[in-house]
């Protein structure tokens, strides 16, 4: 039926609104789905999966997608039935229903795009249902066939006599009979008697039931149907006996014959199918699928309030400078205040972030189908291993993080894990094992996908690299270099265009993907053991807790949850490993050394950690770096102002902010940091000449 | 006073438009995602008439409608429920669970209208 009477953006705003929800669903059902495939679907699963393909029905038909209704309509009479006992969880079923999930969610992205999905889209799984369900397929435009059933409208006066009499137990479905009164009273002139002969007496009487009885008499041109009507909900708690009564002298005439072509009420309502379609506006990009329940709000003004509340944590540092440089006692009072307000800004930006933070599961719910759908395609018995669904990130993160997942998955199964026979043959279990992983380390997410396949051939990567002029036939690549070519532009190690892999989409899209986030993918490979992706994205694109660090008149932000500690080196700490490369000595364990003052040429700068400072941090990758800073300053809430978008990427470094100062500060990227080499040779300096004289094992990233 | 109706259904789609409707129609709309959560909705509040689902998770529709007609509050209030073109048997499951009519999906505002005027004018 149309949503007659509301207007164009009241429309659209419900459309929105349900393919919002269809998504939502058709996440979930996945999941369902998934478990149905395991064999691990209870009822309860069972009555989701019913109201998924209910809810979409129900809006379906609202808005007027006929093909999504008649789809609907099959898969939940089958759904039901499963939830009946009547239909069986087998194999077949449950693959059935898989595929009737492609099918949903593919019709869904077709309303939402206002495009046709082809008339026999589907229809092979429809049929399949019906099958199942033993009826040929039933016409589902429902709601013009209820309004067809008006077919016999006749019209002219017409007396009408009507008893009706109620069951006692009437009320108890909080009928009024003044209502259905009421109602015939509107379909033309109305004589009410009421029969009053079965009330008991007084106390007798029990108020909750019916003792009345009515008879009318309604004049109306009305149908007979028109009066059923009125009684429609109470034909089963009533008798009700309607009968055109004796025509009288005077609507003799009108009663013989309906006069020719007299007026026809139109049904008040129109027909489905001539709405919707013609009103709809051009889908918007189409949105990836959330599971978490939630209300909804323009990403606009999330935007907005985020950035507004970056603000607010700029002023407040501003303030708290200021506030700071007061020397008197008298002039101090007011820093209680800020400090509270400090402590609320803190609070607040926290709530900010959090609306736009989602677990990680809706991008990893996808997978065990794809890896199903592929291992089955590519004769590969693949175990997927998920851990840290639960992981939250930024909801613009997590949509841009489908695809390169999906991607760096396929590549896995179809270039990483080898056939069954392969496996065996090669002493490992037939079951190839991927590993897909999410956690928060330091102010990243780190996503890894690691398989126990192959790893990378090096020799073909190289040689293909070679022949497509990626790298010069006489060059000389570390390993690791090597595996890296995989992300150049135009690379593919694909024998043959698979339609698993060779989808004109390269690693290098992948990669570029990644780092238009603000992350960095890495890859780490052994030949006949495995590869392992890791992508480093930062949990959202707004914030982080910083710690400022003076390096002579600079001022950089390092990252507050990469920090270890910090300390001051005693000279027989440090070690040279060569003129270029320093390392410290602590607990144990050599750290080397990144030296801001040398990687950025900053001016009046500590040269000498041992008169300086060196903060430790660990690297998201997996190690430590020391970092030599003149002193700390102090830690804040950072408000990150991308440079992306009017600079090239500089190396080591992530972004600015604005300090409280009103100055900028550059915020460091410790990843970046720990692969980088000193660019100037170390001073010779009188301490730290002598070489290390065991050797030691270096702590660093990658 | 404005009547209050109460929406209770686990599609937001269909309490938007039912609510949107409804309020067009001079009504103070509540919403509900299901049978739980509608019952701690209306506690403490007086409800004109209630418009419920049947399908939803937690508790479904029919067993909101046996709940809400064991409170004396609720013993008069009109009671719809949203059921699908076929769904005789939901019809007659709900009325034996005390619901006063039912509305047919797919949703049209005026027949809903309709319909609520019909037992709650």
């Amino acid at each position: 039926m149309s949503i007659d009477g509301t207007s164009g953006s009241d429309f659209e705003r419900f459309r929105i609104t349900f393919f919002e929800e269809c998504n939502e669903i058709l996440a979930d059902l996945e999941v369902h789905l998934t478990q149905l495939q395991e064999g691990a679907l209870d009822n309860e699963g069972l009555n989701a999966v019913f109201r998924a393909a209910h809810s979409i029905k129900a809006g379906a038909g609202a808005f007027g997608f006929t093909d999504l209704v008649n789809f609907t309509h099959s898969f939940e009479a089958l759904l039901d039935k499963m939830r009946d006992g009547e239909i069986d969880q087998t194999p077949q079923v449950a693959d059935l229903l898989v595929r009737g999930g492609d099918v949903l969610a593919e019709l869904v992205s077709a309303a939402q795009e206002n495009r046709n999905a082809g008339p026999d889209f589907g229809a092979d799984v429809l049929e399949q249902v019906n099958d199942l369900l033993g009826n040929a397929p039933k016409p589902t435009d429902a709601p013009a066939s209820a309004d067809a059933q008006h077919g016999e409208i006749s019209s002219g006066m017409g007396n009408w006599t009507i008893q009706l009499t109620p069951n006692v137990d009437l009320f108890k479905n909080a009928t009024e009979p003044l209502l259905l009164i009421r109602e015939l009273r509107e379909l033309g002139a109305l004589k009410v008697n009421c029969d009053r002969s079965q009330l008991p007496p007084l106390r007798k009487l029990d108020p909750e039931l019916a003792y009345f009885s009515w008879a009318f008499e309604l004049e109306s041109e009305c149908s007979r149907e028109n009066i059923e009507e009125v009684f429609e909900f109470v034909d089963d708690t009533c008798e009700i006996a309607i009968e055109r009564a004796v025509s009288s002298e005077n609507d003799a005439k009108s009663d013989e014959a309906p006069p020719q072509g007299a007026e026809v009420q139109p049904e008040a309502s129109l027909p489905a199918k001539s709405v919707a379609a013609k009103e709809v506006a051009p889908a918007g990009k189409k949105a990836k699928a959330a599971a978490a329940s939630s209300i909804r709000v323009e990403l606009g003004r999330i935007d907005r309030l985020v950035n507004t509340v970056g603000e607010l944590v700029i002023t407040q540092a501003m303030l708290a400078q200021e506030l700071a440089d007061l020397t008197s006692d008298v002039e101090r009072q007011p820093i209680a205040g800020q400090e509270q307000l400090a402590n609320l800004t803190r609070e607040l930006q926290e709530c900010v972030m959090a609306i736009r933070m989602q677990p990680v599961k809706s991008v990893f719910a996808r997978m065990p189908r794809l890896v199903r759908d592929l291992s089955g395609k590519l004769g590969k018995k693949i175990n997927l291993r998920m851990s840290g669904e639960h992981t939250e990130v930024d909801k613009t993160i997590i949509e841009e993080l489908a695809d390169p997942l999906t991607h760096m998955i396929r590549n896995s199964i179809d270039h990483g894990l080898e056939t069954p026979d392969e496996r065996v043959a090669a002493g490992k279990a037939e079951e190839g094992t991927i590993d897909l992983s999410a956690a928060h380390v330091g102010g990243n997410i780190v996503i890894s996908i690691s398989d126990d396949g192959a790893g990378i051939n090096r020799e073909r990567v190289l040689a293909i690299a070679i022949d497509k002029g990626i790298v010069q036939p006489d060059a000389h690549l570390t390993d690791q270099e090597i595996d890296e070519l995989i992300f150049a532009p135009g690379f593919s190690t694909a024998e043959e265009v698979t339609d698993i892999s060779g989808r004109g989409v390269g690693m290098d899209v992948v990669r570029r993907n990644i780092v238009s986030l603000g992350g960095r993918i890495q890859i780490q490979s052994q030949p006949g053991h495995g590869t392992r992706l890791n992508m480093l994205i930062p949990l959202t694109l707004a914030v982080l807790d910083g710690m400022i660090v003076a390096v002579g008149n600079q001022r950089y932000i390092l990252p507050i949850t990469s920090i270890v500690e910090s300390f001051r080196p005693s000279p027989s700490q440090m070690r040279r490993l060569d003129d270029w490369t320093q390392v410290v000595q602590i607990r144990g364990e050599f750290i080397r050394i990144v030296r801001l003052c040398d990687l950025f040429n900053v001016e009046n700068a500590t040269h000498d950690p041992t008169q300086g400072l060196v903060v430790l941090t660990e690297v998201a990758g997996g190690g430590k770096i020391g970092i030599t800073v003149d002193e700390l300053i102090g830690q804040q809430q950072i408000v990150i102002k991308s440079l992306n978008d009017n600079f090239d990427p500089v190396p080591g470094i992530s972004g600015a902010t604005i300090l409280g100062n009103g100055k900028v500060a550059l915020i460091l990227d410790i990843e970046q940091l720990a692969g980088m080499k000193g660019t100037v040779p170390l001073p010779q300096e009188r301490g730290d000449a002598k070489e290390v004289d065991a050797p030691v094992a270096i702590v660093a990233a990658e | 006073m404005a009547k209050r109706a109460l929406t209770v259904d686990d599609s937001k789609t269909m309490r938007d438009m039912v609510a949107f409707t409804l309020k067009g129609a001079g009504f103070d709309v509540l919403e509900a995602e299901d049978g739980v959560h509608a019952l701690s909705v209306v506690k403490g509040q007086k409800v004109d008439v209630v418009i419920t689902d049947i399908n939803m998770p937690n508790m479904d529709g029919v067993t909101l409608v046996r709940e809400l007609r064991a409170k004396a509050e609720f013993k008069s209030t009109p009671i719809l429920i949203l059921t699908t073109e076929g769904g005789d048997d939901k019809k007659a499951s709900g009325k034996a669970a005390g619901a006063t009519g039912w509305i047919v999906k797919p949703f049209a505002p005026d027949k809903l209208l309709s319909v609520v005027n019909k037992v709650c004018p």
